[in-house]
Parts: structure tokens; sequence; C-alpha cells
């Protein structure tokens, strides 16, 4: 499972891609912990790019869990976005709605959470 | 083994359907009937067949109680909840009191939802019967004497007719019990639970209630798969969502129906029961869940399907 991190004025999209399960789950955690640090430090946002993800198990979920946990305690934003079908009813199986936002694309996350990462990503895509 | 009979299979407390809750389902039934004829009892029964347990039954409200059948003469029971009233009732009808029986009953722990059936034990109460209850708690017969204790219940533990024997059991060693081999592993809950891994004629049962399964230590959860290595069948406290086990019911000491097949998968496992069931979920509740959990099961499955029901007062699984 491999992630990417990218900066959006004041938002880390991170995209992780493939599956992730109960080994590859400790990837994920070890991918995020710069990012929950940066923002712990620096009150940045976090969006998951989750249009590479193809599975998720419950520690996957974990991981997520514990991430959001640790953005809210410092006031920081979390959300997900572009669940694939397989992922979508992970998290409706899981009742995971109730603990991140979900949204349809990362464009209608990064609009939710701040408009100069908006700014940003419509800039870059261009 | 020959056959796993559930009595009791709801967790906590037990509950009951309630009239609004009958009406509800009665109304839906003529609804779905509605413009149909029936020539014969057997045409309703067919029809009634297609309606499923949210509409034409109930998973019950029985606190933990199950028997497993293993062909010889020999009762052989896991945890004294609720559920063991009626399957006295239906033992003292198959034997008169003058008929002494040989009752091994091994438990899970000694919270209350697990022991409150054995004051209405009737079997308990009949000279010449032997009960042998198992566990691996200290506490095990404390528990027991304790609720019969006034004020809580007006026949004290003492008046009890029956012999009655409690048996320590070790954990990671095996015994041979009416039987069966029978293994015990430690698992996580307040105040200590115990999942039992009974084996006999080639066939596996699997009794895990009330145990939280974080699988976030890979060591930890190495021995659960191992526990339930290659079994027929797993019966499993699915209580709550995966959601509210890793957040505001985390350290509850209950698990999820996600963590149920992921588990079952890992050790190879044919079929999974969900059991304990939260008691305010209704049956409708239940049956989403079921149907949920089958589809999960379909999405993370990586080898050989693995066969998803959901446990109610009354259901048999033939081995």
């Amino acid at each position: 499972m491999d992630c990417s991190i990218r900066r959006l004025a004041d938002v880390v999209v991170a995209a992780p891609v493939g599956q992730i399960d109960h080994l590859s789950a400790q990837k994920l955690q070890e991918a995020l912990k710069p990012v929950l640090d940066e923002a712990a430090a620096a009150r940045t946002s976090l969006v998951l790019d989750f249009a590479g993800v193809e599975y998720i198990s419950s520690m996957g979920l974990r991981v997520l869990m514990v991430a959001a946990k640790q953005m809210r305690s410092h006031g920081a934003r979390i959300a997900v976005a572009a669940l694939q079908p397989i992922v979508d009813e992970i998290f409706d199986i899981a009742r995971f709605r109730h603990v991140l936002e979900v949204f349809p694309t990362v464009r209608a996350a990064l609009k939710e959470v701040s408009e100069p990462a908006l700014a940003a990503y419509d800039g870059a895509a261009k | 083994m020959k056959c796993i009979r559930f009595w009791g299979t709801r967790g906590s407390l037990p509950v009951a359907l309630t009239a609004e809750v009958v009406r509800k389902k009665v109304i839906a039934a003529l609804r779905g009937a509605s413009g149909r004829s029936f020539a014969s009892d057997a045409e309703i029964e067919a029809y009634v067949d297609t309606l499923g347990m949210a509409v034409a039954g109930t998973y019950g409200g029985h606190s933990p109680c199950v028997e497993i059948e293993t062909g010889g003469s020999e009762y052989v029971l896991c945890d004294l909840g609720t559920g063991v009233r009626p399957f006295a009732q239906r033992a003292m009808k198959r034997h008169r009191p003058a008929s002494p029986q040989v009752y091994h009953i091994f438990m899970s722990h000694v919270h209350w939802d697990h022991i409150m059936g054995f004051p209405f034990f009737t079997p308990a109460y009949i000279k010449g019967n032997r009960i042998r209850i198992y566990g691996a708690h200290a506490v095990l017969e404390e528990a027991f004497r304790r609720q019969q204790a006034a004020p809580s219940f007006p026949v004290d533990f003492s008046a009890l007719g029956a012999s009655i024997e409690f048996v320590h059991l070790e954990p990671g060693r095996s015994h041979g019990v009416a039987g069966l081999n029978v293994n015990l592993m430690l698992q996580e809950h307040s105040g200590d639970s115990y999942g039992y891994r009974f084996s006999s004629e080639g066939k596996t049962v699997i009794y895990t209630t009330d145990s939280e399964h974080k699988l976030a230590d890979l060591a930890e959860t190495k021995r659960f798969v191992d526990f339930f290595s290659d079994a027929d069948l797993v019966i499993f406290d699915a209580m709550y969502s995966l959601t509210d086990t890793i957040s505001i019911r985390a350290d509850w000491g209950h698990s999820s129906n996600i963590v149920g097949v992921e588990l079952c998968h890992m050790a190879g496992a044919r079929h999974l029961c969900l059991f304990h069931h939260e008691p305010v979920s209704s049956d409708e509740t239940i049956a989403r869940l079921l149907t949920e959990t089958r589809r999960y099961e379909e999405i993370s499955r990586k080898g050989n399907p693995l066969l998803v029901t959901a446990a109610y007062d009354g259901m048999e699984i033939r081995l």
C-alpha cells in the first residue's frame, strides 16, 4: 500500500492506494503520522483521497478512527473523499459515517474544509 | 457432537416482544398477503416462510444459554442465562424426577446475564441430579451462591437438592468432559471471560462470547486465529457495530460482526454465528445486521466461503 501526500494551502491531502488490510494498515498509520504531527503543530486539516483504495479492513478503520480523534483534539478537521463503491459499503456496514465526514470528491471536501485549499486545487487543475 | 441448540442469544439483559411489535408484524404479514388466496395450511405456511425473521419470527430475548448435543446421555450447556429455563422445561418433560441426569455446564464468566437463569433451573432442585459447573474464575462458586442469598432470592443455594460441583479449568490445557475435548482461552472482558473450543468426532465448535477483539496486536490476533483454527462453527459475540467498539463502546468488552468475519476468515472457519445480540436491537435490526455481515463476508473473502447466520432462541445447527 502506497500513500502519496500533497499540500494545498492549509490542507494536507493524503492518497493511499491499494488494499488496507491487517498488514498494510500499519503502513497507513506510519504514512499519516507526520501529517498528524504537522496538524497538531499548525492546525492544518487533512483530506483523505480514497479514490485508489479498493478495500479497508477493521484495522484500517481503526487507524482512521485514531487519526480522527487526534485531529479533533487539536481543533483540526479531517474528511475522506471519493470512496470506491466497495469501501463505501464497508463504511455503511461498520457505521463509520458517524466518525468521518465523507464527500463524493476531493474537490467537494476541500470546498467544505478550506477555501484557500480549494483555490489551490482548482489552480493546479487548470 | 451432533447439534448446537440455542436457548438464549441476547446479551446483557433479557428482553421480550411487546404487544405493539407483535401487532406490527401481523399487519406486515397481512399486508403481504393482500390479494392472495390460500387453499391449505401448507400454502399458508409456505407464504409465512417467505416473510423472514423480522415479520414472521423473532430472534428472541433470553440471555445466553447454548446446548451442545453430544449424542451421549449427559447434557452439556454453555452459560446459564435465562435461556436455561426453557431448556430445563424440556429436560423435565423428557425425564421424570426419579430419573437422575447429569448436566455439564461451561461458564464463559459470571456476569449477571450469564448466571441469572440458574435459580430457575429446575433440575438443580431435584435430588439425584448431578450438576457440574466448569470455569476458570476463582469466584465461580461465590457468584452462584451470592445470587441466591437473601435478600436477592427466596431459596438459598444450600437448599438445592441436586449434587452441585464447581470444577476449575486451567486455560491452555485440554480437558475431557462428556466425550468432548475442551480447551479454553482468556478473553478481554471486564473481570475476564473465557472462550471455549469443543472438539469431538472430527467436529469443532468455538463458543466465544463477551470478548473484545481489538486486532491491534498481531500476536494477540494470532492467538485467537489459532484458537478458532479450522472450526466448523464459531459462536461469536457481535453485540456492537465496529464503530461503536472502537469509539464510544471501546473497552466495554464486546465485539462486532466485522471482526467476527475477519477472524473466521483468517482461521479458516466454516460457519460464523452472530450471538449475544444487543438488547435494544429489534428483529429488523438483527436481520439487517445479518444481511450486512453476509455482504462483508463476500467483500472480504479471499479463500473458501464462510457461512454466516444470526443465532435466535430455538435455533438448531446440525454439525
